[in-house]
């Protein structure tokens, strides 16, 4: 292995290998590339001084330049905070029915509000705050529990049957079909009576509907289906329905009602979040 | 270069290149792997960590089964855009009893490490069945069937038992009554003391709107309902754990 084999043609030593006949040249490597290696192992060695690396005895070393990326990120994050300027804590001092009297401020949150928007309602209200069934449209002037700016912010921040906060909007409708509170022609009837305050196909107003109506549905839908928003009773005269305005959809809700769960986002956004929500949502149309 | 010249003594002989090769593995999976078993700091110390109640574990072997880690990771990085959308950065505390944890680099849908709690179960359950519905520009796929099948039981407090092999902190008590925890938390009005003796913080309901029957839906949506949900940030330092 010692002994040195030229290969005659061109100068160059070779491996010392014979397959075939075949020599292989032994090449040595090109410089750059030699170099680039020793370079590369250089940078690791002073990088492993420069950042979090080492294992040691109780935790790793923390590197010279003392980086973090969780730290990183509170700086990121200040640094946004900070383009903000004192819109943000602006915003947060402010009543939400104030802010729409300031229209730079109104701007702003509802920019804010628009993006909070698109992260965590969109799932259930949709991209543009259109709803479907059993998520109510945004867009209208229909609220189940109110439509100025306070509601929406009380609505936003303790949300509706929240299981995680006690003071959040709570009502229910009875199972007036599936408790044997009313029979199966009864509930017909009162079905009937109430697709007919709005014109919907199969609605026919009777005496004994418009009794069954009194008695059991006026109390949180309001004496001619106008809906009480105190009580979450939605209206039942106009085309708004969250659950399908069909007879049968009426039908099978007085039957067995679905009910609407909204999360408390108050807790997990904070205040100033939520207000930036409500003034967006009150701004898409509706709000009173 | 004589030195390096050598190397032709290492690469001639297959027992020495392969002895050595293993000798150069083993340093790096020392340096590298080592440390973790021994290092204090690995995992913050938080307050409200607890193992999985049997039902939400139950239904993170079902998230397991189909795969839904292939889309969806467990990890919010400490970037600004991530904590902006998802909420509090992921801490190794938070996935200290996951075997295997389900962190990833990929996502296609979004990150599910705080899903819990930002939607309704009803909400959980229409998606699950027909994400499309409610999220027209979703490509997820139907998950309907996990609301027919009646969720295996039996087996259960073995599954507890696995954990507790591999260090997951089960009591003997907590192994003996999985069965009982499981029911307890997916029935309305069921007797849940013992559930909440056990376990901290837990919500015990109907799931999946069906109170006749603990299907698998029951178990998925308990446990994407607690996903991200323990940890108490007001008592976490977190100037304390930068690295």
């Amino acid at each position: 292995m010692s002994s040195k084999d030229i290969d005659q043609v061109t100068g160059v030593e070779t491996t010392g290998h014979e397959w075939d006949g075949i020599k292989e040249l032994n090449n040595p490597l090109p410089r750059w590339w030699l170099w680039t290696f020793y370079g590369c192992i250089v940078f690791a060695l002073g990088y492993t001084v420069a950042f979090p690396a080492w294992p040691m005895i109780s935790s790793a070393t923390t590197g010279v330049l003392g980086y973090s990326s969780r730290a990183d990120l509170d700086t990121d994050l200040a640094a946004a905070k900070a383009a903000q300027g004192d819109l943000l804590t602006r915003v947060a001092q402010t009543p939400a029915a104030d802010i729409l009297k300031d229209d730079a401020l109104a701007r702003f949150a509802r920019a804010g509000g628009k993006s909070l928007f698109k992260v965590y309602c969109s799932q259930c209200h949709g991209t543009g705050a259109t709803g479907s069934v059993g998520y109510p449209n945004l867009n209208d002037d229909e609220w189940i529990w109110g439509g100025s700016i306070e509601q929406i912010e009380a609505t936003i921040s303790h949300g509706a049957r929240s299981p995680t906060d006690p003071d959040t909007h709570f009502n229910v409708m009875p199972n007036f079909g599936a408790d044997g509170i009313l029979t199966t022609p009864q509930i017909d009837v009162v079905a009937r009576q109430v697709a007919s305050l709005s014109g919907i196909k199969g609605g026919e107003a009777t005496a004994e509907g418009a009794q069954l109506f009194a008695d059991n549905c006026a109390s949180c839908h309001g004496t001619n289906g106008e809906g009480m928003i105190a009580l979450g009773g939605p209206s039942l005269n106009d085309q708004v329905w969250l659950y399908q305005g069909t007879l049968d959809a009426i039908r099978s809700q007085i039957q067995q009602p679905r009910h609407g769960v909204m999360p408390a986002w108050g807790t997990r956004l904070g205040e100033t979040a939520v207000k930036q929500l409500a003034v967006y949502v009150h701004g898409l149309g509706g709000g009173q | 270069m004589d030195i390096l010249g050598k190397h032709g003594v290492i690469e001639r002989n297959a027992t020495l290149l392969f002895t050595l090769s293993l000798v150069v593995v083993c340093i790096g999976g020392i340096v590298e792997v080592a440390p973790l078993f021994y290092f204090q700091n690995t995992i913050e110390k938080v307050e409200g960590m607890r193992p999985y109640t049997p039902l939400e574990l139950a239904g993170r072997d079902i998230y397991v089964r189909e795969g839904c880690y292939v889309c969806h990771s467990q990890m919010i990085r400490p970037f600004r855009d991530e904590t902006e959308r998802y909420g509090h950065y992921s801490l190794a505390a938070e996935s200290m009893y996951d075997h295997p944890f389900q962190w990833g680099s990929k996502r296609t849908g979004p990150d599910l490490a705080r899903v819990g709690g930002r939607y309704s179960d009803e909400w959980h359950v229409e998606h699950l069945t027909d994400p499309q519905s409610l999220v027209p520009e979703s490509i997820m796929p139907k998950y309907g069937f996990l609301a027919e099948t009646d969720l295996d039981i039996n087996n259960i407090a073995g599954s507890l038992k696995a954990n507790a092999i591999v260090g997951v902190p089960y009591s003997e008590d907590a192994i003996a009554n999985a069965q009982r925890d499981l029911v307890a938390q997916a029935t309305p009005d069921a007797d849940t003391s013992g559930l909440m003796a056990r376990y901290t913080s837990v919500r015990a309901e109907d799931f999946d709107g069906n109170p006749t029957r603990i299907t698998e839906m029951d178990a998925l949506v308990a446990y994407l309902q607690m996903l991200g949900t323990l940890v108490d940030f007001s008592t976490y330092d977190a100037k304390a754990n930068y690295r």
